[in-house]
């Protein structure tokens, strides 16, 4: 754990005189200056002065963020607290509080104040990036090969979409088809390089092929979206990353763009815009609920397994969507759906986002457990035998987390293997 | 003081190695900066920020694809970039060097970093054959250096765990290992502002030489073995591999 902030004294004084009144005597010290104007708020007004991080001197320490923040949960952390640290001296873009945030907005949802810890934290960590201070070592690994490769993963670009040969289906790529689709499916990095991601990903080939739906990918054409590079405070490259994005998908003519990832929904749905991009943009479980009639009937087989859903931050509180990827379960003959205590709009986050999908050794460092360790015990607790998820990032967090916290029963499937599985009984 | 950095484009084994005419395929590998080189720049402007001067990077651009690099140089705190127009993405370090060495000539280097080798040949020569043609000594395998008035102290690893640490006087050559810290990271955004801003400057390939070899075949490693996945319970996987072990006369 980092060192706490400082403890203050407090002071007694023999005489006290308040508006000249004598009030001598040892219970002065409730007359006493509250030992926050002891400090100045230069730090405070200094992390409030980075461009989208003006809300956090509107910090009143009423505290409510600290429950609902999932890194207190596993630690010592919490909004309020980075406020607090300020005003005793802690500079936040050099202390190991900057790196621990997830983005995962839980905070903003109960703040009367609107701190916003979305925009905070990013300003904050560009800050610290920009002034040449520390950045965890496997961090900057993840933003050199984004920069370098296309892709955290420091995958080559070439083989994007190698996986393409094994989906058991003919994938288009959008630049050989030749001709304007109806849906530009962006795969996303993990999906297209990650073992398990790519299990999703010739799922959901399957899936669209069957429902007889008209899409196209990239293939190698298609680079990271850098959502999560840009929480982590990295804009230049998120910038970089915008401007091809932007580039090649304008290069085609397509109706809707759907992603498998929420982070890359929150990327070009809520970001982009400002960059130019406005186009229709859909995560795949709000996609397939649209095709719910036709999808069932091809659910032939049943899949008897107790599932709990994991709400991911940037498609729920982000995006808020909740009800799709629950649709998509339920419509599974054989599955039972079961609720965490951690639900929708307070879903407990998986520690992915924001970064912290490349920081899980430093975070390690500042926290009794891993998020998503805490999560997969969660998840164990309601008597699933299958973690629901539906972002890429997921299916490897949460297999690490229910080994290591003895819940190998429960197996981790991303919704469009789920639907996949009861499509072809396997 | 003038700190000159001699860096090298190789082609990047993130990925299979296409093979065309007994060579590399050159069109179509991406090319990357030599890791050591990642190392060499770190520790030049680390001397730079402890006794102040200019680095200059310099190299030679095989595909026309150096300034990248180049930019990431000056973005991480090298003040002025290079680029020796070869055009050639054959040209071997013999050849490099001799570019190199040339180009440097005129630039009154006190120091000269370069990484102690690359991955694409493991010649190890730049460094080397830049010290011999600029007449100044070389210490190569080295892991820190501290420069002081105008001497520098290197250390310098030896295999079995065993250290040196050498003081000689500038100029040199100096063939960096690791530098004393880890790399640092450029933001992006820095590198694109140093891509609009500063200038590259361009120098023709002077001077010949040549390694001596040609390539009578390049090939992928044959394939030969297997192995074998051993499956079951971690007592079933210990007593197969025990078994393993005694049929083959190591246990």
């Amino acid at each position: 754990m980092p060192a706490g902030p400082i403890k203050a004294k407090y002071v007694e004084k023999e005489h006290a005189v308040v508006d000249g009144v004598d009030i001598s005597g040892h219970w002065n010290r409730m007359f006493e200056q509250r030992v926050i104007t002891e400090y100045t708020p230069e730090l405070i007004e200094k992390i409030a002065s980075f461009p989208g991080a003006e809300s956090f001197a509107d910090c009143y320490q009423c505290a409510k963020c600290v429950p609902v923040c999932p890194v207190d949960v596993v630690g010592n952390y919490g909004p309020r607290k980075l406020y607090r640290y300020a005003q005793t001296g802690i500079d936040l873009t050099e202390s190991p509080e900057l790196w621990l945030c997830t983005t995962c907005a839980n905070c903003l949802r109960v703040c009367p104040k609107e701190v916003n810890m979305v925009k905070i934290m990013p300003a904050a960590r560009e800050n610290a990036i920009l002034e040449g201070k520390f950045v965890p070592a496997e961090l900057q690994q993840a933003f050199e090969n984004t920069a370098k490769t296309g892709n955290p993963l420091g995958q080559p670009q070439r083989k994007r979409d190698a996986w393409i040969q094994n989906a058991g289906v003919p994938i288009p790529i959008i630049k050989d088809l030749g001709r304007p689709v109806d849906i530009l499916w962006y795969v996303g990095s993990y999906p297209s390089y990650h073992p398990r991601g790519v299990d999703a990903a010739s799922a959901a080939a399957r899936i669209f092929t069957a429902l007889g739906i008209d899409f196209a990918i990239l293939g190698k054409e298609e680079k990271d979206d850098a959502d999560s590079q840009r929480l982590a405070g990295e804009k230049g490259l998120f910038e970089m990353m915008t401007e091809y994005n932007i580039e090649t998908f304008n290069k085609y003519a397509w109706k809707e763009l759907v992603v498998t990832g929420p982070h890359e929904l929150n990327a070009f749905k809520n970001v982009y815009p400002q960059y130019g991009f406005n186009r229709p943009v859909f995560h795949y479980t709000t996609f397939l609920a649209r095709y719910l009639d036709q999808l069932k009937p091809l659910l032939k087989h049943e899949v008897n397994v107790k599932v709990t859903y994991h709400d991911p931050c940037y498609l729920g509180r982000h995006n808020g969507e909740y009800e799709a990827p629950r649709k998509l379960l339920e419509a599974i003959p054989g599955v039972e759906l079961v609720e965490m205590a951690r639900n929708r709009e307070n879903g407990y986050c998986c520690g992915g986002g924001g970064g912290g999908m490349w920081m899980d050794s430093f975070t390690q460092k500042h926290t009794k457990m891993r998020l998503s360790e805490k999560r997969a015990m969660e998840a164990a607790s309601t008597g699933a035998n299958v973690l629901a998820v539906a972002c890429p990032f997921e299916v490897s967090r949460f297999e690490d987390a229910v080994k290591s916290t003895g819940n190998e029963h429960v197996s981790v499937n991303d919704i469009l293997e789920l639907l996949d599985r009861s499509m072809r009984g396997e | 003081m003038n700190i000159v950095v001699a860096i090298k484009h190789i082609p990047s084994i993130a990925d299979d190695l296409p093979i065309k005419d007994n060579n590399v395929d050159f069109d179509s590998v991406d090319f990357v900066l030599n890791e050591f080189d990642e190392q060499s720049i770190e520790q030049a402007v680390l001397v730079k920020e402890a006794v102040g001067g200019t680095v200059t990077v310099i190299g030679v651009d095989l595909i026309g694809e150096l300034d990248g690099v180049l930019h990431l140089a000056l973005a991480k705190g090298a003040d002025k970039a290079v680029k020796i127009t070869g055009d050639d993405p054959a040209a071997d370090s013999h050849v490099q060097a001799k570019w190199l060495a040339e180009a440097i000539k005129g630039m009154s280097a006190d120091i000269i970093f370069a990484g102690v080798q690359a991955s694409n040949d493991l010649d190890g020569q730049i460094g080397p054959m830049i010290a011999a043609y600029l007449d100044m000594p070389y210490i190569g395998g080295v892991s820190a250096v501290e420069v002081s008035g105008d001497t520098a102290t290197v250390n310098k690893e030896f295999a079995g765990g065993f250290g040196a640490k050498y003081a000689v006087t500038l100029p040199m050559v100096v063939g960096v290992q690791a530098a004393s810290k880890p790399p640092r990271y450029a933001p992006i955004s820095k590198v694109r502002q140093v891509a609009q801003t500063v200038k590259i400057e361009k120098v023709a390939p002077s001077g010949e030489a040549s390694a001596g070899l040609s390539f009578k075949k390049m090939a992928p490693p044959a394939v030969t073995g297997h192995a074998e996945m051993i499956g079951g319970s971690s007592k079933e996987v210990a007593a197969k591999i025990v078994e393993l072990l005694k049929n083959k006369g190591l246990a």
